[in-house]
């Protein structure tokens, strides 16, 4: 159905809009936007991103839902993001409710408002969200007038302490089963059912969780007691939906393209999704289990037309590991070959550093500009071990040795710390780690040869253990540990010696215990976010928001505890805030896990044998690829000779 | 080969910046399929520039743009194949093959041509100065306004952040009130095999100039001195005359802009771009 009547006029006067920072994130029309005539369509639909618009429009998973609701004829999919503070002021004072961007008209009256939760310190943003718009905060408080508000992403694997805010919650990936709510959406408001009703039926899908059915009682000591349905419609456990035809579903061929930069500027073709590594930290190798690779000719083919329809000059390869997709090395090349006359880049993040990588960063990128990036987390091999992070010293420097030799001289490190049973030595063998690499470039390139110093960017976070991962009962260190260790790790630097070519960068302590209140938090813990919300919190990822001391201030005034979320090991049998969720991964597996880290095992990877995580019940990607006598995955030769 | 593509900008998109309908036409010709030339190196950047820079909140049908291409198209072609690629808000209107520069001499690019723009200026609805007084009194203000023997106004110079007092009436080339007036025409361009235009060109400035003839505002066109060296802000003008009424604060005033075209040469034997 495209636009015939509809005339989009701008909701924002040209006072306001030459009044505030960037007026492009609010007026749409952006290439490729899809244009309906909102009076003809039966279902509105409005996608949100709880940040400023440079970063939401970076998102790919909206923009495949964007394409996906739009293919429908009876939807029309929008989409806003979070107005920048100069913005929010001028929508309080003039009372100017919050609107989509494409047809500029109110949220308010919207059917659904569905907003993606890509981290934890977006949260007040989504009470800005729904306050600008007229939505009132607490799902219990909303009338059949309001838009039902749906929760996805990440962050809904622990929803609980959005609860409050939120009609349901979306577990599993996008492609599933949204047409089936849309059309029971459809089927319901023609026969003229009540909010109530609806959420029911949508209870009644798979992997939808509508908290409102559910009771929670707590323990003396603050801990969960029980987790109960209050509606017979609610189930005990809500199940992750997983689209298992990678090559064979929705994906946008013509992706929206912003008129100001957004922070990708460019066409993202994600080439699998999940990952084979399994380490023990990252929730999105265990929570997108298991990995589900594209089909290379349906890559190819998109990545043409994508290419074609934005006008874009990069293309970005999106995964967890790109090393680890079997046809990554046709099908970078076959990008070089097409793309790189026409002036396309092509990017390769998350790429093992080896003689391909380095061959195809010498084709595509600019040495003298360009840096090596490893992210061994931890600095010992031991910790490495801890944390099942498979990188060793040896493969590091090999690829330094390698990528120093080919011309590079500038080199980043990713490390955490924080990490369980972490100890002072593991510490300092960050500083000795990028010392040695250091001392690799000068062993390496004789006097004559180089190029300056070699550039070595240490980089640290600190570990924020997450739901769904070994570290779930593990006690995260506290903000004066974190300082301490960071205290340690400076003072190690400074003693290698070739401590000039080391620059060391660290984040922000704060945001981060919030962080870990959120990731591991309880219903309870909405009073937090509203409370901190209402006294000004907004932008919490933005240093220059992020205001710790109002946020402080709320666990004085709720009387809850942030240690008790964050430096609390709990006990294996602890009923957990998100145990009602099956992601795909049982809790044994992840336990097993823990067991195994804290003695240091390390745990194959997926492709090397089964770890018998319970990813396999979905009947499909990497558990299914033929295997040989010792339970190695033989998929490169057998299922793709080509490659 | 050379050519210099003329585009309208309206609508919504007058509030993207310079920089970003730079990366906007940039991509435009991606998508067009039109071969463009890129310089060599490891970041190649496609062989474009624009005339002048459009202010954030102006509009107009008077853009240039210059671009080599690697392939041979005839205009119609190229104006075709741009529009293809547009969103709302931008229409390729022209383009026009150039001739290659005589034997020895660099090519002059559309920035460096540039000597004199006309503008349509109107007053806003709310503007509380110029908003409040009638069509008739700002009418009868303007012809004493431009009559004075000079005109000075103090420009910013962003350079050395200070400000210099500079006489306007020099490169104030023609003016004329009212949104049915029109200003001296210029030689344009001959419709042969290196130029073409879109049959019927709307009027963009359309529902500017309804409004001001339903209201009753004030508004006025100018020819003014434009490019690198003399470029004179039709704002700066409109201050001047606010300031000869008594206004006080003249960076508060409210206008629309729409630039209407560009010239080269030297006033008043201008020539369009």
């Amino acid at each position: 159905m495209s636009d015939t009547t509809f005339t989009r006029k701008l909701a924002l006067s040209d006072d306001i809009l030459m009044a505030v920072d960037k007026p492009a994130r609010y007026i749409g029309g952006e290439v490729n936007m899809v244009r309906k005539n909102p009076r003809e369509v039966d279902i509105r639909f409005c996608m949100c991103f709880p940040d400023v618009y440079e970063v939401g429009m970076s998102h790919l998973g909206i923009q495949i839902l964007y394409d996906m609701f739009n293919r429908r004829e009876d939807t029309y999919c929008e989409r806003v993001y979070s107005p920048w503070p100069d913005m929010d002021k001028i929508l309080r004072e003039q009372n100017i409710p919050l609107f989509a961007l494409e047809s500029q008209e109110p949220l308010k009256d919207f059917d659904f408002l569905g907003i993606t939760l890509q981290y934890e310190m977006c949260y007040t943003n989504i009470l800005q969200i729904l306050d600008l718009a007229g939505i009132p905060l607490h799902a219990s408080d909303r009338t059949e007038e309001d838009p039902i508000v749906i929760g996805g992403g990440p962050c809904a694997y622990n929803p609980e302490p959005l609860a409050d805010f939120f009609d349901f919650f979306y577990l599993g990936e996008g492609e599933t089963v949204y047409n089936e709510i849309l059309d029971k959406y459809k089927e319901h408001k023609a026969k003229g059912g009540s909010r109530l009703e609806f959420l029911e039926i949508v209870a009644d899908i798979e992997g939808m969780y509508v908290p409102q059915f559910y009771d929670v009682t707590y323990n003396e000591d603050g801990t969960l007691a029980s987790f109960e349905p209050n509606n017979v419609h609610a189930k005990k456990t809500i199940r992750k939906q997983v689209e298992m035809e990678l090559s064979d579903t929705y994906y946008p061929e013509k992706p929206l393209v912003p008129f100001i930069r957004a922070i990708q500027d460019r066409v993202v073709l994600e080439i699998q999704r999940g990952c084979i590594r399994g380490c023990r930290f990252c929730q999105a190798g265990m929570l997108y289990r298991p990995i589900r690779e594209r089909n290379v000719e349906f890559l190819k083919n998109l990545a043409t037309k994508m290419l074609r329809s934005t006008g874009h000059e990069e293309i970005s390869l999106s995964s967890l590991s790109s090393s680890d997709y079997s046809c990554l090395k046709e099908l970078v090349y076959y990008l070089i070959d097409t793309f790189q006359n026409d002036g396309v880049n092509i990017s390769l993040p998350s790429l093992r550093i080896d003689a391909f990588a380095l061959d195809v960063m010498n084709k595509v990128q600019d040495i003298t500009k360009s840096s090596l990036t490893f992210a061994p987390e931890a600095g010992s091999q031991r910790m490495r071990d801890v944390i099942n992070k498979g990188l060793t010293q040896d493969v590091i420097l090999a690829g330094a040795t390698e990528a120093f030799k080919g011309g590079w001289n500038k080199v980043k490190l990713y490390f955490m710390l924080g990490l369980p049973d972490e100890q002072e030595e593991d510490i300092k063998a960050i500083a000795e780690l990028s010392n040695e690499i250091a001392k690799t470039y000068y062993d390496t390139i004789p006097k004559s040869e180089r190029k300056g110093k070699v550039q070595i960017t240490t980089s640290t976070s600190f570990f924020v253990p997450k739901p769904f991962t070994p570290f779930q009962w593990v006690r995260m260190a506290t903000a004066e540990e974190f300082m301490d260790a960071r205290k340690v790790l400076s003072g190690a630097i400074k003693e290698q010696l070739n401590a000039k070519s080391i620059k060391y960068n660290w984040h922000d302590t704060d945001v981060t215990m919030l962080e870990g209140v959120f990731a591991r938090g309880d219903r309870r813990c909405a009073a937090l976010i509203e409370g901190a919300y209402k006294d000004g919190c907004l932008f919490d990822s933005w240093s220059e928001y992020f205001r710790n001391d109002i946020w402080m201030s709320q666990f004085e005034k709720t009387g809850l505890s942030l240690d008790f979320y964050t430096s609390r090991e709990r006990d294996k049998d602890e009923l957990l805030p998100w145990d009602f969720i099956d992601a795909g991964i049982s809790r044994s597996f992840l336990y097993r896990e823990y067991e195994r880290s804290k003695q240091g095992i390390v745990t194959p990877n997926c492709r090397k044998g089964c770890a018998g995580c319970g990813a396999a019940q979905f009947h499909g990607g990497v558990c299914y690829e033929p295997r040989n006598e010792a339970g190695e995955s033989i998929s490169n030769e057998v299922l793709i000779p080509d490659c | 080969m050379n050519v210099r593509v003329r585009f309208a900008k309206y609508g919504a998109v007058k509030f993207i910046g310079h920089l970003d309908v730079l990366r906007y036409f940039q991509k435009a010709v991606r998508r067009s399929g039109l071969k463009i030339a890129y310089s060599q190196g490891f970041h190649p950047h496609q062989i474009m520039s624009f005339a002048s820079p459009l202010g954030v909140g102006i509009t107009s049908e008077g853009e240039y743009m210059d671009m080599e291409l690697t392939a041979e198209y005839t205009p119609q072609e190229i104006v075709d194949a741009l529009n293809t690629a547009m969103v709302e808000g931008f229409t390729v209107l022209s383009s026009h093959i150039l001739p290659d520069p005589e034997n020895g001499r660099k090519r002059e690019t559309a920035m460096s041509l540039v000597t004199a723009a006309d503008y349509l200026v109107t007053v806003r609805e709310n503007d509380t100065f110029l908003g409040t007084k009638s069509f008739e009194e700002l009418n009868e203000a303007w012809v004493r306004f431009i009559g004075q023997e000079s005109i000075s106004v103090i420009k910013k110079v962003k350079k050395s952040n200070s400000e210099t007092s500079i006489d306007l009436k020099p490169f104030l080339y023609d003016t004329a009130v009212g949104t049915t007036a029109s200003l001296p025409t210029v030689a344009t361009h001959k419709n042969d095999h290196t130029f073409y235009e879109v049959p019927e060109i709307p009027d963009f400035a359309a529902e500017q100039k309804a409004l001001c003839a339903e209201k009753g505002l004030f508004s006025v066109l100018l020819r003014v001195s434009a490019g690198s060296a003399d470029n004179i802000k039709p704002e700066l003008v409109m201050e001047a005359f606010a300031r000869f009424l008594g206004c006080e604060e003249p960076e508060a005033l409210k206008f629309q802009i729409h630039r209407l075209d560009m010239y080269t040469g030297e006033n008043p034997e201008l020539k369009r771009l």
